[in-house]
């Protein structure tokens, strides 16, 4: 067993390995991805030159010092990114020390091992194609290890590889969507499990939203049922600040103990929210929600929060009304100093102006108006590139740079709002939405992030107010895309003005919704809801595991009698069954084929017994042995065979 | 006990009835079917898998897992085809003298269109033979075996097998082939000179040389020596002709038994006529061989000198 390995299988378990790293490359300190092409290299050049492989004590070392890299670069072993480095780096000093067959598998399962790792960053379909690829070539390499008969054909073990991948997707599909699903995590998450999750955040300072405006990535799918909102109704309700320092907003103290009074509108809308996995508690519905999600709970300021931080792809039914009452019914006042709270010694401009603005007005809702005015009117720009704000930034955006972003705008009118005396409040969400003619659903992109206001008016509760509506009325009513100017850096994806793009990207995101759905999304809730769609309302996991048990039998099975019956069918070869006709004839005249008689020999001995037919047997045998162990094998050479053996008369 | 449980094992588990003659189809209550040590780690790597899959609630993780299982599951049966229906057949093997390497060719033939790699046959001695049978074909295997004494040497049970395609799996079937190679006994080294020749009266020793007069040609018959054959009369077209030599009619070899010192035990005697049949036979003269109750009249060729050698492998023997 301790055959020592062919350089061509040694090429390509290296070949398999690049496929499976290449994805993590990107996500790897570049030290890392160096070293694992240094010592495939290293692997090669010994395998082709015949070498010996390096010795113990080297490869203990490389290993010592990797890992001490890996912790010098991380900072821990046990992360999922450092995880990674560390399979990385181990999976190719493997290859170092691989010199069996052993050796060989245990790099062909570490592969495969690696292929679900990649799973933990991304789960979009060109990745699970690029595994799929990756799974192929691996699959085809391990074959390859096994077939130690004759020369390796790698195009026969990429063609078995494929075959057998491809027989072993209805058991995959069966097993996909019967086995019973368990809600992770089974145990803890590694820190970092979720970095790198774009989306909105518990504070807002200058430049975030902007920031997150350059981002493409999806944050929601919403498919309504029925009639849809106008874009001015598509105010998505996320995160609510409170809290100025000054500089930034952040959301204080959020009691968790029910919602305020609330008296809903007539006009209601219904549709079902996906929401892609961010890391934080905020379910984003239509301002306002009529009800709550599953699994979680409303704020006293009416954000929706999710029990957990939402890890995956969630999906929720929801009902909301455009237009409500809300608070009406007065603040506390604990609530009123909340909403009046203001850093002390700093915008001095701001809060005089403020102050000179209330006495001016007749009452408070003259007040916003003014406010709205002053931005309307004045020379007030809005931009995703202003310019940056220094230590009074109310002040200074003002009365100096009068360009800015969403967040600008929402913070400067609460700032006014308060410093007049009026409770005010930040809200954080997204605004609009890009219909999707395709699937028939919309599409709201990190791009779509946005902040406005909230004022709470006597007898009327808190409002919503959109200082950037007043500013960029195109912002609200068009989208992003058309309130920007071309100008300004925006993602390629969302800008509107290419139109088989436009056509491309929707394609490809309803594609992407559906995977999502039902590739992505399919977790415990789906399993039941598809079981009960077939009749199966109240399915324990034991019938499950008895329907689970008798599909995969039953396919196994058929595949089973499929491939014997092939097995067992005789031959199609026409050559060996006209000689097999042959030998029958001869040997109902007494001249059987012994079995250690070759072609030639039988031919000798049967013209020796059957004289009369001698000339056609001789025939019969050189054709015969030409066909089969001769080079060329026409058509017409077989015709001709069998025609001979019809006409055989002994 | 363990003799017991083995015998048991082999004849109710693999049903094994001993050497059958004729050739062996690989049908399928004849094969059996294992993981191998990888086939078991690939199974525990899935586990894991599954698990991380639970755990991070990865989708795709599932469908890998599931994926690979599938792949495994599939394994069984590509494995179990790798073999299946198989035709083996033992050829009759070459003798050999005891000390030498015992060949035996078992014929496997593929009868199907279905390509058939990474065979593997296994000698009792524990050497593998590798190799492919294409389809619609069939391949000669050869297994050596080691053959240390005179006598039948059994090939015994061989078993087929293969780990083809994905190595997670062993197929095998045990294959006990009624064939077994005559091992001629070890020949005598250094050799003793051969005994004195006897002329066909009985009357003292002959010389053993010369007086070879040609005395005319007849047919040719099976186990004359090529030598012997008049290539030029065969040239004309005459046919296969045997030249005849008067002289050697005359002078006799006879190896005998009882003619060995007494000091000689059986194997000694048995090793010592060999190394003089094959001696008497490289010299082109006619010997008899004299073995208790068994006589060989004398002859030449190598038909007669097989026939010697066979009986002195056997003596005592069958």
């Amino acid at each position: 067993m301790t055959k020592s390995l062919d350089p061509r299988n040694v090429t390509w378990m290296a070949l398999s390995m690049a496929l499976v790293m290449l994805p993590h490359v990107e996500r790897l300190p570049l030290w890392i991805s160096l070293l694992a092409v240094l010592v495939v290299g290293w692997r090669l050049y010994v395998a082709w030159q015949g070498m010996s492989l390096p010795k113990k004590w080297l490869l203990l070392l490389l290993v010592a010092a990797a890992s001490a890299g890996i912790y010098l670069s991380f900072g821990t072993l046990f992360g999922r990114d450092s995880g990674v480095a560390l399979l990385v780096v181990m999976l190719t000093l493997k290859l170092l020390e691989m010199a069996s067959l052993r050796d060989a598998m245990i790099v062909i399962f570490l592969s495969y091992f690696g292929i679900l790792t990649e799973f933990l960053y991304s789960q979009t379909i060109p990745t699970a194609l690029l595994m799929l690829v990756g799974v192929w070539v691996v699959t085809a390499t391990m074959i390859g290890l096994q077939w130690r008969g004759g020369a390796i054909r790698y195009q026969d073990s990429l063609r078995l590889s494929l075959q057998m991948l491809a027989q072993a997707t209805p058991l995959m599909l069966v097993l996909f969507l019967l086995f019973p699903r368990v809600q992770g995590p089974l145990w803890g998450l590694p820190r970092d499990a979720y970095a790198g999750i774009t989306g909105l955040s518990d504070s807002m300072s200058p430049g975030t939203l902007s920031q997150l405006t350059l981002s493409d990535a999806v944050a929601f799918r919403v498919q309504f049922q029925g009639a849809m909102p106008k874009p001015t109704q598509l105010y998505w309700r996320g995160p609510v600040l409170w809290y100025f320092d000054g500089m930034s907003w952040h959301m204080g103290i959020s009691f968790e103990s029910g919602a305020p009074s609330y008296s809903p509108g007539a006009e209601a809308f219904s549709y079902t929210v996906t929401l892609e996995p961010h890391d934080k508690r905020w379910l984003f519905a239509l301002d306002l929600p009529a009800k709550l999600a599953p699994n979680s709970r409303f704020t006293n300021d009416f954000q929706m929060l999710s029990i957990t931080p939402v890890r995956q792809r969630m999906r929720y039914e929801m009902t909301s009304h455009t237009s409500y009452r809300l608070g009406y019914e007065g603040l506390t006042s604990f609530e009123r100093r909340r909403a009046l709270q203001l850093p002390e010694g700093y915008n001095w401009r701001a809060r005089a102006l403020a102050q000179n603005m209330r006495r001016a007005a007749r009452d408070e809702t003259d007040m916003v108006d003014r406010v709205l005015g002053m931005f309307r009117t004045q020379q007030f720009f809005y931009t995703l590139t202003p310019p940056l704000l220094g230590e009074h930034p109310i002040d200074e955006f003002l009365f100096t740079t009068r360009s800015g972003f969403c967040e600008h705008y929402a913070s400067a009118f609460v700032f006014l709002m308060r410093a007049a005396g009026i409770p005010a409040r930040v809200v954080t969400g997204y605004q609009g939405g890009e219909l999707n003619p395709v699937g028939n659903y919309m599409i709201v992109r990190q791009s779509e992030a946005h902040a406005w206001a909230e004022v709470w008016l006597e007898d009327k509760g808190w409002l919503r107010v959109d200082p950037t509506a007043a500013v960029s009325p195109l912002r609200v009513e068009s989208g992003i895309a058309a309130a920007i100017p071309a100008t300004d850096p925006l993602p390629l994806l969302i800008r509107g003005d290419i139109e088989w793009l436009r056509q491309l990207r929707f394609t490809w995101d309803s594609l992407a919704n559906t995977w999502n759905q039902w590739v992505l999304g399919y977790n415990p809730e789906r399993q039941f809801w598809l079981l009960s769609r077939v009749g199966l309302d109240r399915a324990t996991w034991q019938t499950l595991a008895t329907i689970l048990v008798a599909t995969t039998t039953l396919i196994t099975l058929m595949f089973a009698f499929a491939m014997l019956r092939r097995l067992s069918r005789r031959t199609r070869d026409p050559v060996a069954k006209a000689y097999r006709k042959f030998c029958r004839k001869l040997a109902r005249r007494g001249a059987p084929r012994a079995p250690s008689e070759g072609p030639a020999d039988y031919a000798v001995r049967a013209a020796a017994q059957l004289p009369h037919a001698a000339a056609a047997i001789k025939a019969i045998s050189e054709r015969y042995i030409k066909l089969r162990y001769g080079r060329p094998r026409g058509g017409e050479s077989v015709r001709e065979l069998k025609r001979l053996v019809a006409e055989l008369k002994v | 006990m363990i003799l017991r449980l083995r015998r048991f094992i082999d004849t109710r588990l693999f049903q094994l009835r001993g050497p059958q003659a004729g050739p062996i189809v690989l049908v399928h209550r004849k094969l059996y079917i294992l993981p191998t040590s990888h086939g078991v780690v690939y199974f525990l790597v899935l586990l894991l898998m599954l698990a991380g899959s639970v755990n991070y609630t990865l989708s795709l993780g599932f469908v890998l897992t599931f994926l690979l299982a599938g792949l495994g599951l599939n394994g069984i049966l590509y494995t179990f085809r790798n073999m299946a229906n198989l035709r083996i057949a033992a050829t009759r093997p070459r003798p050999v003298f005891a000390g030498e390497r015992a060949q035996f060719v078992l014929r496997v033939e593929n009868q199907s269109s279905v390509e058939r790699f990474g065979l593997e046959a296994l000698a009792p001695s524990g050497e593998v033979a590798t190799f492919d049978v294409p389809a619609n074909q069939e391949t000669l295997v050869a297994i050596e075996l080691p053959a240390p004494a005179r006598g039948r040497l059994p090939l015994g049970r061989v078993t087929l097998q293969t780990r083809f395609p994905l190595g997670l799996f062993r197929a095998w079937s045990y294959l006990e082939l009624d064939v077994a190679c005559i091992v001629y006994p070890r020949p005598e080294s250094p050799a003793q000179p051969l005994p004195p020749p006897l002329s066909d009266h009985g009357e003292g020793a002959a010389s053993l040389v010369g007086n070879e007069d040609f005395a005319g040609l007849r047919a040719y018959h099976a186990g004359d020596s090529p030598r012997r054959i008049a290539w030029k009369a065969d040239a004309r077209g005459q046919g296969l002709l045997s030249k005849v030599f008067s002289g050697r009619a005359e002078t006799q070899l006879w190896l005998d038994w009882a003619s060995l010192p007494a000091h000689l035990d059986r194997e000694a005697r048995l090793s010592r006529l060999t190394r003089w049949v094959l001696e008497a036979d490289a010299a082109e003269c006619a010997f008899g061989l004299r073995l208790p109750n068994q006589t060989i009249e004398p002859a030449a060729g190598p038909g007669h000198r097989s026939h010697c050698l066979q009986t002195l492998a056997l003596f005592e023997r069958d």
